[in-house]
């Protein structure tokens, strides 16, 4: 298959999306984005891995980016080098995705401007490559430690500078932040990430794929359904299975309660930061009552390992389906009274309109995405782009504001919240019959997959290869991708020239993955 | 305003037992309430630290403060430092990135101390294991008083684990009545 302006023959993945992969040259590594930008095609993930056939030493650099058509994934052997040519001048959120690439399997890319470590902080030596197969260099830490990072500093008179965290002050993930402010007013932020690595990637090789589901629910606990579909939809991907509609219809469910459940917790939240802790009693109970249905119906308060290999874990039945119509009803209802409570509340507004803000032109630059793209005039949603069974049949209405600041992220959840609660009634009344799993038979050939679904935050992606011998299928490589990742550095712009005190309130209002992000 | 005191009369108090003994919620909020002034003289403050978990304990801590749990009358508050805290909260398989920092906010914490750790992957380091990147479980950093099991533990499950921590480091005159 072709593309318009690009001469590289893709193949299409079996995937409910479409998912088109193609090998290709240095030439052509650079020529997808440059055709892609002008289109407004997005970069969605980098990731490198190591030639599975090929000797050791063999790597390739991959991308994925949003086009009209769908995924494109893009692969470029090295044949032996360790540079690539830099995605950044094209894609400034490519950055930080290459520096952690250069961490953990030791290619980089070229005259890159910024070659900081990102993951590694001097836990492994800069020598050890985790990735790589046969690993080189010493795993044990070096003497480097965190604090010795260089920030970038910011001359002038009467500037000083704030550090925060990785242990922050509330009940949050943690990370690092340096201010540099004048008087209280915000002049650069600079964030440090990075400290909650656990090496999920790595450590997805030593998982059975009919395993795997389970650890990829738990990348980022807030999206585990997302990333648990995503992981499935990659793995059945690879397996050329099609699961049931009654299987994808229950996913979409749980995807759609996931969706809620952070939204409420989130519109609190916001309420909170606000200095108006009514929101925050008021919307936290709604969430927990939201919480205990999902834990009577599906087993599980936030449905981790609900979403397995070849559909879902659990069936509902006809009472399950009334129960969960009666709450979408209840949670509207209290909803909209606190909707216009929010809205009425001067004190509330004054603190989020134009608050952190990121206009859409700097949204559309730097690759914002997910529910704060569209608060920024970023309009995609792939369960309206490009959409699986069953959004197909849903018509999913996006929400899309152009104003960019904490209101209009606030305004987005408003209006998904109802929009999900629309979708959750539609998926219980037109929920097929038939079985929920569909048995999946594991490839006995090497074989790649992709899942690619849109979590709460934004779209998530998993990127998985398989590999095959006499004792079966196994995973040679993983990738895990959270919109965190393109989120996180236009946070830093988002509060420029605001106030210290208002940088809980626009944090809150991208509420990103530091575990997603940092894997 | 009105919308306000409305929605709040609507509501109403959701507040539930508390778990482990009786349904009489008032005697036994009294006595929780007394069994944390016997041993540390006055309300229970916890410092949480996410020492590198997925985020899904976050979660689950975070809703210990919804009006369901009510752990605020009950004399329990989260702190913003460790140096204001009785109890530190972690979570997590420590990350090898937050090793230091896990063992700075320990010291940073006075005696007396209690350290609860929350979820499989702070008792046994979970799904996630040891690696180049995990040190495992939280006790394999610093000394640990109590573990909470659980994918995430539900919040009663970890309110359960608190007062059992608490209850546990009481000195020997077991049966000294409250207040005295």
């Amino acid at each position: 298959m072709r593309l318009s302006g690009l001469t590289i023959d893709f193949e299409q993945l079996a995937a409910p999306l479409p998912v088109l992969y193609g090998a290709v040259n240095a030439e052509d590594w650079l020529a997808v984005p440059m055709t892609l930008v002008k289109s407004g095609g997005r970069l969605v993930s980098i990731w490198g891995t190591e030639c599975g056939d090929g000797e050791p030493g063999q790597y390739a650099i991959c991308a994925a980016y949003a086009a009209r058509e769908g995924l494109l994934w893009i692969e470029l052997p090295l044949a032996g080098r360790t540079t690539y040519p830099d995605l950044t001048p094209l894609f400034p959120c490519a950055n930080r995705m290459q520096r952690a690439v250069a961490d953990l399997l030791g290619i980089a890319a070229q005259d890159a401007s910024d070659q900081r470590s990102w993951l590694n902080h001097g836990a492994w030596s800069p020598a050890h490559f985790p990735l790589r197969q046969k690993s080189s260099g010493d795993a044990i830490a070096s003497d480097r430690q965190p604090g010795d990072y260089p920030f970038v500093r910011v001359e002038g008179d009467g500037v000083h500078e704030i550090p925060v965290g990785p242990v922050h002050a509330g009940i949050i993930e943690p990370g690092h932040f340096r201010f540099s402010i004048v008087g209280e007013k915000v002049l650069r932020l600079e964030q440090r990430l990075g400290y909650t690595h656990k090496g999920i990637d790595k450590r997805f090789e030593q998982f059975a794929p009919m395993e795997a589901h389970r650890l990829a629910g738990r990348v980022s606990g807030d999206s585990t359904v997302a990333f648990a579909w995503a992981y499935c939809m990659a793995l059945e991907s690879a397996a050329g299975c099609k699961i049931s509609a009654r299987g994808a219809w229950l996913r979409a469910l749980m995807l759609e309660r996931e969706r809620v459940a952070n939204h409420l917790g989130d519109l609190g939240a916001l309420g909170n930061d606000a200095s108006f802790s009514f929101g925050l009693a008021q919307f936290s109970r709604l969430r927990e009552d939201w919480l205990r249905t999902s834990a009577a119906i599906f087993g599980h308060r936030l449905m981790m390992d609900c979403v397995v290999p070849g559909g879902v874990a659990t069936d509902i039945d006809r009472a399950a389906i009334d129960l969960i119509d009666q709450q979408c009803d209840a949670v509207e209802r209290e909803v909209q009274i606190l909707r216009n409570i929010y809205d009425e509340h001067a004190g509330l507004q004054d603190r989020f309109i134009t608050t952190g803000r990121v206009q859409p032109a700097l949204a559309a630059q730097l690759g914002l995405t997910g529910l704060a793209g569209r608060a920024s005039g970023q309009a995609a949603d792939l369960r309206s782009d490009h959409p699986c069974p069953p959004y197909d049949e849903l018509e999913v209405k996006m929400a899309t504001h152009r104003n960019g600041d904490v209101a209009a992220r606030v305004t987005v959840r408003f209006e998904e919240t109802l929009e999900s609660l629309r979708l959750i009634r539609a998926l219980c009344k037109g929920l097929p019959g038939g079985a929920v799993v569909t048995e999946l038979e594991l490839p006995a050939t090497g074989s790649r997959g992709a899942g690619w679904v849109e979590g709460w935050r934004g779209e998530v992606l998993v990127i998985l290869e398989l590999e095959a011998d006499a004792n079966g299928s196994h995973i040679r490589r993983c990738h895990c991708h959270d919109p965190s990742w393109q989120n996180w550095p236009v946070l830093e712009h988002a509060v420029i020239g605001n106030i210290v005190p208002d940088f809980p309130l626009i944090n809150k209002s991208f509420n990103l993955s530091y575990s997603g992000h940092d894997l | 305003m009105w919308t306000i005191v409305k929605q709040i009369a609507r509501a109403g108090i959701c507040t539930q037992a508390v778990p482990e003994f009786s349904d009489a919620l008032r005697l036994e909020a009294q006595r929780i309430q007394r069994d944390i002034l016997d041993i540390l003289g006055r309300a229970l403050t916890i410092r949480q630290v996410d020492a590198g978990s997925c985020n899904g304990c976050e979660l689950e801590i975070h809703a210990l403060n919804n009006p369901y749990y009510n752990i605020e009358g009950l004399g329990i508050r989260f702190v913003a430092s460790p140096r204001h805290a009785d109890m530190l909260l972690v979570t997590g398989p420590v990350s090898r990135n937050m090793e230091v920092a896990l063992k700075r906010t320990f010291e940073a914490t006075p005696d007396p101390k209690l350290v609860v750790a929350v979820g499989e992957c702070g008792c046994n380091g979970g799904i996630f294991g040891e690696s180049y990147a995990s040190c495992g479980r939280v006790s394999n950093v610093i000394p640990v008083d109590l573990a909470v099991p659980g994918c995430p533990p539900a919040p009663v499950e970890i309110l359960r684990g608190i007062l059992t921590a608490v209850r546990r480091c009481r000195p020997k005159s077991e049966d000294k009545p409250g207040g005295s």
